[in-house]
């Protein structure tokens, strides 16, 4: 796994004419595009992309996946990503070709498998969540956030009002407040209480008649429950808000409680997190949103149908926000997800969440002791540790996370929470082995020793990594994008 | 016990005995009662091979492809799927693991998006490209709201030609409207290109962008240099869309005629049409406006031995650390499909795209001298425009009842094209790729001979 690959545009540099792929015959008369297309919009050539055999390009990608650390390596405690394991079957099930060679314009008589696997999977989430309906559209986890913002500004103008601001909690991650912005909205931020949870006292004070709503992740994102959720949403309620909460956490208690019965007006999931389809390198996700009653009617179109003939595709209601994306889904995620969710059934997916929960709290349990809590409060899914015991000895949550690459597990998250300085976010999902989860904490436990012990062996760290330390500051301030012939990618 | 499952029973008891905790109700405590639930309503679990017959079964239900000659486009087309494209993706050290934000242990993703900016750039003749976005539809969107921060929310309209996706246009209109951004339609005239004299009619000090689609949704090809100078004229963004991104296997990416922005949908270059997605988005601009591009980047840099490395870079445009301010509220992406299309372009190389999409455009031409023999009503609505492989055809009756009798003829000959409406004639928009075997057209051809 040590070996350099170039890039592909340094290999073949005479570009020579090799093929990689052979295209179906040539069986009517060819024609020269300068006939057929305006002369001045014709491109001259395209030889930048060399030309390569099949196996030359396959070798590059298959050395490019070993410089990759991924799930199948190893424990991959990505706080708030829920990196759990990708079952195969859904893998093979997404393959299918009366999935993946249908297309989203064929007449609905035609696709009605597809149409039922939405429904499907539209009712499982509705049960999952105790919602009222739900749009599978979103890509992801953010598209889905501002799918439910564009829906509560939509009710709330139809209710003749025109509410300006959208309260956000200081621990909420990054795309909460881009949300809200790009839906529109002033993001306000809310500060926490000493315990990480929302201050109702400030709540109570910011939640004006500007306030169109809040949006909280439940459990929040230092794997806390709000448990004081009722009297928050009652609050949010009684001043004419409406509530959103991010989803990002659900796997931190399917089958133990419902979303709907919290209050909650709109909720998103990521199904890349919670119901286990890939995370692909960045995507793709999807990320559904449910809503209650109050939004129902501003749910995206098109949307699934069921007639008596079976299944169709609504595409036009006054009161809908639009359409989000093109088309309907990212389909293939929904076939991983519905698998997921029926190969575990509802006690499956209890369980899902009881171990995922009780994996947490074995690694707090078995590092509090090395490492600093800021906040006490009972963690679920994942546990928020920082690096002040280490920073005395000039270690910082980065070092910690670099030394760990040599230990051959995926660093904790440390971009967020913002009120958790220098944090190491710990989520170690359900998949894992007991015994994983417990050599992870032992190599925690090993590099708070170093850091007390050897600092420089956390601060030179990694060791043991296809490339060590790169220069991020370098990268930012000369940016190169792209590949140039003769350009600095090439020297 | 579940195999996904790690921990059985017995591991369980350990653990809440090694935590001091007497049952797993414990760890739940904290939540209020009328909340808590005892288990949800979704069918007992499946074993393996049963979940595989069922989905099995709900995709038995879908009538593929391959099934019977197809032609349909309107943004997803039928291409060419090399079988190595996703053994690549079946690898477990590129979809199984996460966003690249640990450069030392991701130098396959990040090489990876690297080199697919780079060919994003060379096909759209633009300087920089991003790591991809959803799908077209919010790639134009986020051209849009790029160009109207350009000019920092100061011009507030925005000119979109009615020949853009129907489907990316309402999807526009969805997220502009809460940002206060006009969108304003172009009509189209009678060559199905852009109204030149519309658009220089339109544009005005107020304009931030200017959106055209070549090829547009009617498969014709649009005076693109025209339109930049529109645009530039009174100081807008232009933006091209490219919804059929083979196409740039034969024309000039927009860059390379003056646009400013560059993007749409990739779905051609290996990825499947899968329902609808998921498709992969892309976008590229000058390298002037980086800084308002939305989405990731990853750059070139070095560590500390000077041996070369990528990582994630400009970092200071995106939520996690802009949050409000943010170009974009993106986090999530469409990675592995950006890996699909570099495997599947890199495959083909220069010369195979060239070739691919000549494919396209020779059977695009053998079809359209065709259809003037077919007579029964069959003609080219637009004979005199040029296209690139898809076409408007009119026949005897509406689209959707064209494409009902051409399927019961045993040929799914195209998209309605006024699905969505437009002030274009109602017929059937067909798409040929170098899939489209001559046996195919005939095929289809025959078909239209029969409905008459």
């Amino acid at each position: 796994m040590l070996r350099e690959e170039p890039l592909i545009f340094e290999r073949n540099p005479a570009r020579r004419t090799r093929g990689g792929f052979r295209l179906p015959p040539a069986d009517v008369d060819d024609v020269e595009p300068t006939e057929v297309l305006p002369a001045d919009l014709v491109r001259a050539s395209l030889n930048e992309l060399p030309d390569l055999g099949e196996l030359d390009v396959v070798q590059h990608f298959h050395r490019l996946s070993q410089l990759n650390f991924a799930v199948d390596e190893g424990l991959y405690p990505l706080g708030s990503c829920t990196m759990k394991y990708n079952p195969r079957i859904n893998e093979q099930a997404a393959r299918l070709p009366g999935f993946t060679r249908i297309h989203p314009l064929q007449p609905v008589s035609q696709v009605q498998g597809a149409l039922r696997l939405m429904w499907e999977l539209s009712e499982a989430l509705r049960s999952i969540t105790g919602m009222a309906a739900v749009t599978l559209q979103p890509a992801a986890g953010a598209h889905g956030e501002l799918t439910g913002m564009l829906m509560i500004r939509k009710a709330l103008e139809a209710r003749g009002e025109h509410r300006d601001q959208v309260l956000v909690p200081d621990s909420a991650h990054g795309t909460n407040p881009a949300t809200a912005a790009f839906a529109g909205f002033q993001a306000v931020e809310i500060v926490s209480a000493k315990d990480g949870t929302v201050d109702l006292a400030a709540l109570d004070r910011m939640m004006t008649d500007r306030v169109a709503g809040l949006m909280l992740t439940v459990p929040n994102t230092l794997g806390v429950f709000e448990h004081r959720i009722l009297e928050i949403a009652d609050l949010v309620h009684t001043r004419g808000g409406l509530l959103y909460l991010d989803g990002a956490n659900l796997n931190a208690f399917v089958g133990r409680a419902l979303p709907g019965a919290m209050g909650a007006d709109a909720l998103h999931i990521n199904l890349h997190k919670t119901f286990s389809t890939p995370h692909g390198g960045g995507g793709p996700g999807a990320g559904p949103v449910t809503v209650s009653e109050v939004l129902k009617p501003y749910l995206p179109v098109p949307r699934v149908v069921k007639n008596e003939s079976g299944f169709g595709l609504q595409w036009d209601d006054e009161s809908s926000i639009g359409p989000m994306r093109g088309f309907y889904a990212n389909f293939l995620v929904l076939v991983r997800a519905l698998a997921f969710i029926r190969s575990l059934g509802p006690d499956g997916l209890r369980e899902m969440s009881e171990v995922a929960v009780l994996y947490a709290n074995l690694v707090r349990h078995r590092l509090r002791s090395a490492y600093h809590l800021k906040y006490d409060a009972p963690s679920m899914h994942e546990v928020v540790f920082d690096d002040s015991l280490q920073a005395e000895q000039g270690v910082h949550n980065v070092d910690i996370a670099k030394r760990l690459l040599d230990y051959g597990f995926h660093p904790p998250t440390m971009s967020f929470p913002l009120i958790v300085h220098g944090a190491l976010m710990i989520e170690p999902s359900e998949s894992a082995s007991p015994e994983e989860v417990e050599a992870f904490c032992e190599a925690m436990l090993e590099l708070a020793r170093e850091a007390q012990e050897h600092p420089e062996r956390l601060l030179e760290a990694p060791h043991e990594t296809p490339v060590g330390r790169l220069d991020e500051v370098r990268a930012a301030r000369q940016p190169v994008l792209r590949w140039r012939p003769g350009g600095p990618a090439e020297s | 016990m579940h195999p996904w499952i790690g921990a059985g029973a017995e591991d369980r008891a350990r653990i809440l005995a090694e935590i001091g905790k007497g049952s797993v109700d414990q760890l739940f405590s904290q939540l209020p009662q009328s909340v808590q639930v005892g288990a949800v309503g979704v069918p007992e679990a499946l074993d393996e091979a049963s979940l595989l017959t069922y989905l099995e079964g709900l995709a038995g239900e879908n009538l593929t492809l391959d099934d019977m000659p197809s032609f349909l486009g309107a943004g997803v087309y039928r291409h060419v799927q090399p079988a190595a494209v996703d053994a690549v993706l079946g690898r477990a050290e590129f979809f199984t693991s996460y966003t690249p934000y640990q450069p030392e242990i991701s130098q396959g993703t990040l090489q990876v998006i690297f080199e697919f900016q780079t060919i994003i750039c060379q096909l759209t003749g633009l300087e920089v490209a991003n790591a991809s976005l959803y799908d077209g539809a919010t790639a134009v969107v986020e051209a849009a709201l790029m160009a109207h921060r350009i000019h920092r929310g100061r011009r507030d309209r925005i000119l979109v030609a009615e020949t853009v996706h129907p489907v990316y246009r309402r999807v526009l209109n969805t997220y502009a409207d809460a940002l206060g951004l006009e969108v304003e339609t172009v009509p189209l005239s009678e060559d199905a290109r852009l109204d030149g004299c519309a658009l220089v009619a339109a544009v005005g000090e107020d304009v931030c962008g200017v959106v055209v689609q070549s090829p547009n949704f009617l498969g014709v090809i649009e005076d693109l240099p025209a339109a930049a100078a529109a645009a530039h004229g009174c100081g807008a963004i232009a933006i091209q869309v490219v919804a059929e991104a083979a196409s740039l296997g034969v024309l000039k990416g927009g860059g390379a005629l003056g646009f400013d922005i560059v993007c749409g949908e990739a779905q051609s270059f290996g990825i499947p049409a899968g329902f609808g997605g998921p498709h992969l988005g892309f976008f590229a601009c000058r390298e002037e406006h980086v800084r308002q591009m939305p989405g990731r980047l990853v750059g070139e840099t070095v560590d500390a031995e000077g041996r070369r490395g990528f990582c994630l870079t400009l970092s200071t445009r995106e939520q996690h650390i802009r949050r409000a301010k943010a170009t974009s509220n993106i986090c999530t992406n469409h990675g592995l499909m950006a890996l699909a299309a570099t495997v599947w372009l890199e495959l083909l190389g220069g010369s195979g795209l060239c070739a691919l999409a000549n494919s396209c455009l020779s059977r695009a031409a053998w079809l359209r001298e065709r259809v003037a023999t077919i007579g029964g009503g069959w003609r080219l609505a637009y004979p005199g425009s040029a296209v690139f492989n898809e076409m408007l055809l009119l026949g005897p009756g509406s689209g959707p009842e064209l494409v009902e009798r051409m399927a019961d003829e045993g040929v799914l000959a195209g998209v309605p094209s006024r699905l969505w409406g437009g002030s274009w004639p109602d017929g059937l928009l067909v798409a040929v790729t170098e899939r489209s075997s001559r046996h195919e057209l005939e095929a289809l051809v025959a078909a239209m001979g029969r409905v008459r």
